[in-house]
């Protein structure tokens, strides 16, 4: 149609809000990989020797791998001599209140719209803010401890809480288990570690926001959540970068252990920079997330909105070890323009009674490509494991695709495993009925959208939610098609 | 209100519309009859502001504003309602919130603030009782699951609420049966008054029997042949169109 293709090439995409540079000096090493860098690493970090040991077998057995090459994506090989492995803002000291804070690092939270100030104040949510590579002081750190709760950056955890960074570490992803895992292994930067002990239920939603500031610079986040017996936390991720020109290798790890009767829920809001209009540009998020139910009746959520990055890919999956446990996926990914996306999960049930349930929506606009990649294992001896799951694929515009590629792997008779998928397109007709109410081409699609993906988002904590839907809605803005 | 003049319009290089003349005013319902194919939901689009149509020649004023200028959620904020022939579900859009929506939107177009929750729940549950639409079915997503007359319902209840100056009736009786015809009927009679107008599209006579009209237009071979008042209604459905076609085929471009 003459019409909708001109309207295709008139409306111009908004510019990506948060592309801004902070001035903080940085402490940032040349670049390139050694077994050198990895020591300078631990160094630079005060790490203990068992650390420096962990880096440095995962750095010899990275050095053994060949890096994957399955995915339906396609991007250009990586140079890893090329990318710094470390840097952090020059000022390091240690903060009590946020008056000591850089007021350059406050002015950059600010404009990432999560003022400091005003969470302490408003939202009762501890945040630890991640810049770069180095952890500002954790807030709310002080209210947690009474409970007993721990949570603070993953490199105090190593020199604070050395017994739980070995007993857990690696335990749910080992260094060896992918390319990617292996790096992270050995040059991972920092993240967060919370820990939640026996029967406490975490009064207030963790968060972490994360910012990849120095050009060249690969973030190599790793978080490990350990939820003890009877315990209750709700995390949130929410990441944001600057424009580059570079693209930015993203190889994050996050490991969640839930015990007995535990319950863990890992909500994301993802919105690297995707890269401009002729997919130039972008971070790469290449992410092993896997949390393990150990104990009996245990339970793990991941809830993922994913709309940035140049390329998505990751599984965040759950064994089922523990009877009676329970694995659950919701995933909104938007790809728009030249983005593209693998992901999915892994359901791996090993106990018995185990339940499933994954919830799959993704949204192709531009001449994206996004993929669906799920794999429903039941091992011999889960008996009565029962998975759900739902994959939907919506495309906007004929020049973008959507792919599915479900697994089901079942080795136990009593299994009941239902998989139902969706394609469909938000039709001309859907739109002019929205349009002939008053309702403009713009809105209609948030409208259309936000309904396709209702069920996801209501998994969301509920400020979560709100950025989610509007994070969904600048994504897909000059979309029409 | 409405005034078209000479219009003509082509879809995929076929003319469809050659040079309609109409004039509507406050206060009056016109229906437009023909046979198959005549140009009735061509020009029920064209008004709307449907992509697929060229406009060729001609004009449309609507309140001395020239429509074809503007989008179809303009032309909808300027108070134009079309009730869609064949009205498309859009799952997951709840009715309420899809109303809540649109309602919202054209009173900003208009300088006015957003309707407060409690009055659009009030204005929601008196117009579900005027045009007796089951309360259930407005919490469902949009049509999604309605039978052929509840979908024709909702497009009436829709108007309802958007209270439109113009209501453009697409075939609204078709697919229903005398009860559903009668009730869709009475929906649209309790909203006739002297600020608006409607334009009710049909084949047949039957709906003229309830939403009466002050003129019946017959469209034929994409124009206006002939005008006149109900009366002209029964004698079609008496004679049927031969004779129209007979009298005015051939007609000069």
């Amino acid at each position: 149609m003459a019409g909708s293709d001109k309207i295709l090439e008139e409306i111009t995409s908004s510019e990506y809000k948060y592309g801004f540079t902070s001035d903080i000096e940085s402490d940032t090493i040349p670049a390139g990989l050694s077994e050198d860098v990895v020591r300078f690493i631990s160094n630079k970090k005060g790490e203990p020797e068992f650390m420096l040991e962990y880096r440095l077998k995962a750095y010899r057995h990275w050095l053994t791998m060949k890096e994957p090459t399955w995915a339906h994506v396609k991007f250009p090989p990586i140079d890893y001599q090329s990318i710094s492995y470390y840097s952090a803002p020059k000022k390091q000291k240690v903060l009590n209140s946020l008056d000591e804070v850089d007021p350059e690092l406050l002015r950059t939270f600010e404009k990432l719209g999560i003022s400091l100030v005003e969470q302490m104040r408003l939202s009762g949510v501890a945040v630890d803010a991640v810049l770069d590579s180095v952890s500002v002081k954790t807030t709310f750190k002080e209210k947690l401890s009474e409970l007993g709760i721990i949570f603070c950056s993953f490199s105090d955890a190593v020199k604070e809480h050395p017994e739980l960074i070995k007993k857990y570490m690696g335990s749910v992803v080992p260094p060896g288990d992918n390319y990617f895992s292996a790096l992270n292994s050995a040059v991972f930067s920092d993240g967060s570690f919370c820990y939640i002990p026996k029967g406490v239920r975490c009064p207030m939603e963790l968060s972490t926001y994360f910012r990849i500031n120095s050009a060249g610079t690969g973030q190599f986040e790793r978080t490990l959540i350990v939820a003890d017996e009877g315990s209750y936390v709700s995390y949130l991720e929410g990441c944001t970068a600057p424009m580059r020109d570079e693209n930015q290798l993203h190889a994050a790890v996050v490991e969640i252990v839930a015990h007995k009767d535990a319950e863990v829920k890992y909500s994301t809001v993802q919105n690297w920079y995707p890269g401009n209009k002729e997919g130039k540009g972008g971070i790469y998020n290449f992410v092993t997330k896997r949390g393990i139910c150990l104990g009996d009746n245990s339970k793990i959520s991941w809830t993922q909105v994913e709309t940035g990055s140049a390329i998505t890919w990751k599984y965040p999956s759950v064994i089922l070890k523990g009877n009676n446990s329970v694995g659950e996926f919701y995933s909104i990914a938007v790809t728009n323009n030249m983005q593209q996306a693998d992901t999915g999960t892994k359901m791996t049930h090993i106990g018995k009674n185990t339940k499933s349930t994954i919830v799959s929506k993704g949204i192709a606009a531009g001449k994206s490509n996004n993929s669906y990649r799920g794999l429903v294992r039941i091992n011999k001896g889960a008996s009565k494991a029962r998975n759900y799951s739902q994959c939907d694929s919506l495309l906007m515009g004929d020049r973008c695709g959507a792919h599915t590629f479900p697994y089901i792997e079942i080795n136990d008779k009593t299994a009941i495993v239902e998989h139902e998928a969706t394609t469909s397109k938000i039709g001309e007709d859907q739109i002019f009925y929205c349009n002939q109410r008053g309702i403009d081409t713009e809105k209609a699609i948030g409208l259309i959208v936000n309904g396709y993906c209702r069920e996801v988002l209501n998994k969301l904590p509920m400020e979560f939610a709100v950025e989610a839907q509007k994070l969904l809605a600048v994504s897909l803005e000059g979309s029409v098609g | 209100m409405l005034e078209i003049k000479n219009l003509q319009v082509s879809v995929e290089g076929k003319e469809i519309l050659k040079g309609l003349n109409l004039k509507v005013n406050k206060g009056e319902v016109h229906a437009i009859m023909g046979p198959n194919g005549a140009g009735k939901s061509t020009l029920a689009s064209v008004i709307a502001g449907k992509q697929d149509y060229e406009v060729t020649g001609g004009s449309i004023l609507f309140n001395g504003k020239d429509i074809l200028e503007l989008s179809p959620d303009e032309r909808a904020k300027e108070g134009v309602f079309l009730a869609f022939q064949y009205p498309i579900e859009i799952p997951g859009v709840s009715t309420i919130n899809f109303l809540k929506t649109a309602v919202n939107e054209i009173r900003a177009y208009k300088g006015q603030g957003p309707m407060e929750a409690k009055e659009f729940l009030a204005m929601l549950k008196e117009k579900q009782k005027l045009v007796q639409i089951d309360t259930n079915l407005t919490g469902r997503a949009v049509n999604e699951g309605f039978s052929g007359g509840e979908k024709k319902r909702n497009e009436i209840f829709q108007m309802a609420m958007l209270n439109p100056q113009l209501g453009v009736l697409d075939e609204t009786d078709s697919g229903l049966d005398i009860d559903a015809l009668r009730i869709v009927a009475e929906g649209v009679n309790k909203l006739r008054s002297k600020d608006n107008a409607f334009l009710v599209i049909t084949h047949y006579q039957r709906l003229l029997e309830y939403i009466v009209p002050d003129f019946v237009h017959v469209l034929y071979n994409g124009q206006i042949v002939k005008s006149g008042t109900r009366e002209l209604a029964l004698e079609l459905e008496s004679k049927g169109y031969d004779w129209i076609k007979k009298e005015f085929s051939e007609i000069p471009a």
